[in-house]
């Protein structure tokens, strides 16, 4: 029978759209059980492929008949050999195009809403890495926020939509990923801002975000309003879009709040993180819709594949907005802290401009999950 | 060290060290020293993996200029 690609693309509307996948993941355990392709209705077998160097026999009567078989690997040679046996041996197989590699960088891009007086909002959901960026277009004209690395897809989403990139921002310092928004900035002309507080050892030009900066995108003057939400970073910025909208960068997420301890002050960052979840953002109105930079499981995708909540609501279900004594936040942003996103020290070091790694390396940099929130 | 036979997969990406590597151990005796140069950094965790998996030992691995190095003992 044959073997097929499937492209992280495919892989992805099988994940919004709860289709049944089985997914035969290669690589060895240890890397397996960090990260993997995630998806409500998506079953699991991991075997790594030096277990299959004599033959796949034993792992046949495990796969599925009715049912598309998925074989993943970390680039893609491993997962084809395994595939090509497979499809040897009479099934119907899939592997992953580019493997988890490609899967790592595949962003869908899904319109959350129109905006008030003409435009649109757009959410750029990164499932493999959890990562989500947005861009904001109105009249000819647009703007992105947390923009991840991959400069090509918003620029070409721009060029789809006939509009110009105006404004690049960066809601803080990124840890977990790299940053496209230098990039971008660079080669459209657009103006790049990152927080002042974020960026004192940053090495090129930039705009500093200053509390209540208000930028207005296109003809129809939509706002695009900074809130200054220090705790995950110290000078983490919240955005306010066309008064409806809460870009809550990496400060607040569906289920879970940012940790305080990436730019290694954590202690110093709780009070910050209390005061802007039970202060600055109890003043907004429970009517905006929450936005965050990451997700963390994809129980917290909508069924059109958007990540995004009223903030009344997670005033009344998130656990990091509902802890009562200071104390026992404390104890929950500063013990028992996930591990640290994969190279993350490296990464800020990119982010600030001060190294330059290739391709392929700022890829090795962000395996794994984003690991930004505590819970 | 004492290496029974000498591999060089440089260059070559996944799997293809890892199936190099079994290949020749194949050839080997229980006991011998099998000594890998490898490029491919998945080798970094996926040969110590599939030793252990397969019963082999690692008595001792390098790196070195982006060469990684191991010294694999036949089980």
């Amino acid at each position: 029978m044959t073997m097929m690609k499937m492209t992280a693309a495919q892989v992805a509307r099988k994940v919004i759209d709860n289709q049944p996948l089985f997914i035969l993941d290669v690589r060895n355990h240890d890397a397996y059980e960090d990260w993997k392709i995630e998806g409500h209705n998506f079953e699991y077998l991991n075997i790594p492929y030096f277990e299959l160097l004599d033959g796949v026999d034993n792992v046949l009567s495990k796969l599925p008949i009715d049912q598309d078989v998925l074989v993943v690997c970390a680039k893609e040679g491993s997962s084809i050999m395994v595939a090509e046996m497979i499809a040897e041996a009479g099934r119907n197989v899939f592997y992953l195009e580019g493997g988890m590699k490609s899967w790592s960088s595949y962003l869908e891009p899904i319109k959350v809403g129109d905006l008030r007086g003409g435009g649109e909002l757009y959410q750029f959901v990164r499932l493999g890495k959890g990562c989500l960026s947005y861009m904001i277009i109105s009249e000819g004209e647009a703007a992105i926020i947390d923009a991840v690395r991959f400069t090509d897809v918003f620029r070409n989403f721009a060029i789809e939509k006939n509009v110009d990139i105006k404004h690049v921002f960066d809601t803080h310092l990124h840890a977990d990923h790299i940053s496209g928004g230098r990039l971008i900035a660079e080669a459209t002309g657009a103006t790049y801002y990152l927080p002042q507080k974020d960026a004192e050892e940053v090495v090129f030009d930039y705009t500093a975000i200053e509390d209540a900066l208000t930028v207005k995108i296109g003809a129809a003057q939509i706002n695009v309003s900074a809130l200054y939400s220090p705790g995950h970073t110290i000078g983490s910025t919240s955005f306010i879009i066309d008064g409806k909208y809460l870009l809550s960068g990496d400060i607040l997420f569906i289920d879970s709040i940012g940790r305080p301890d990436l730019a290694g002050l954590a202690e110093d960052w709780v009070g910050d993180l209390r005061e802007t979840l039970n202060i600055r953002y109890r003043e907004l109105t429970e009517e905006l819709i929450v936005l965050p930079s990451h997700f963390m499981n994809i129980d917290e995708l909508n069924a059109d594949g958007t990540i995004a909540k009223r903030l009344g609501h997670l005033f009344a279900e998130n656990h990091g907005l509902n802890i009562e004594s200071e104390e026992a936040f404390r104890h929950t942003v500063t013990d028992n802290l996930p591990p640290q996103p994969n190279a993350y020290q490296q990464i800020r070091q990119v982010n600030m401009g001060k190294i330059s790694p290739n391709f392929d390396e700022q890829t090795e940099m962000e395996i794994g999950p984003n690991r930004c929130a505590v819970r | 060290m004492n290496s029974t036979k000498v591999l060089d997969v440089k260059g070559m990406s996944c799997p293809m060290p890892i199936v190099r590597t079994k290949k020749e151990m194949d050839t080997l005796s229980s006991g011998d020293i099998l000594e890998v140069h490898a490029t491919d950094q998945g080798a970094l965790a996926d040969m110590p993996a599939w030793a252990n998996a397969a019963g082999h030992t690692i008595i001792k691995q390098k790196e070195d200029a982006e060469v990684l190095t191991f010294f694999i003992q036949k089980g």
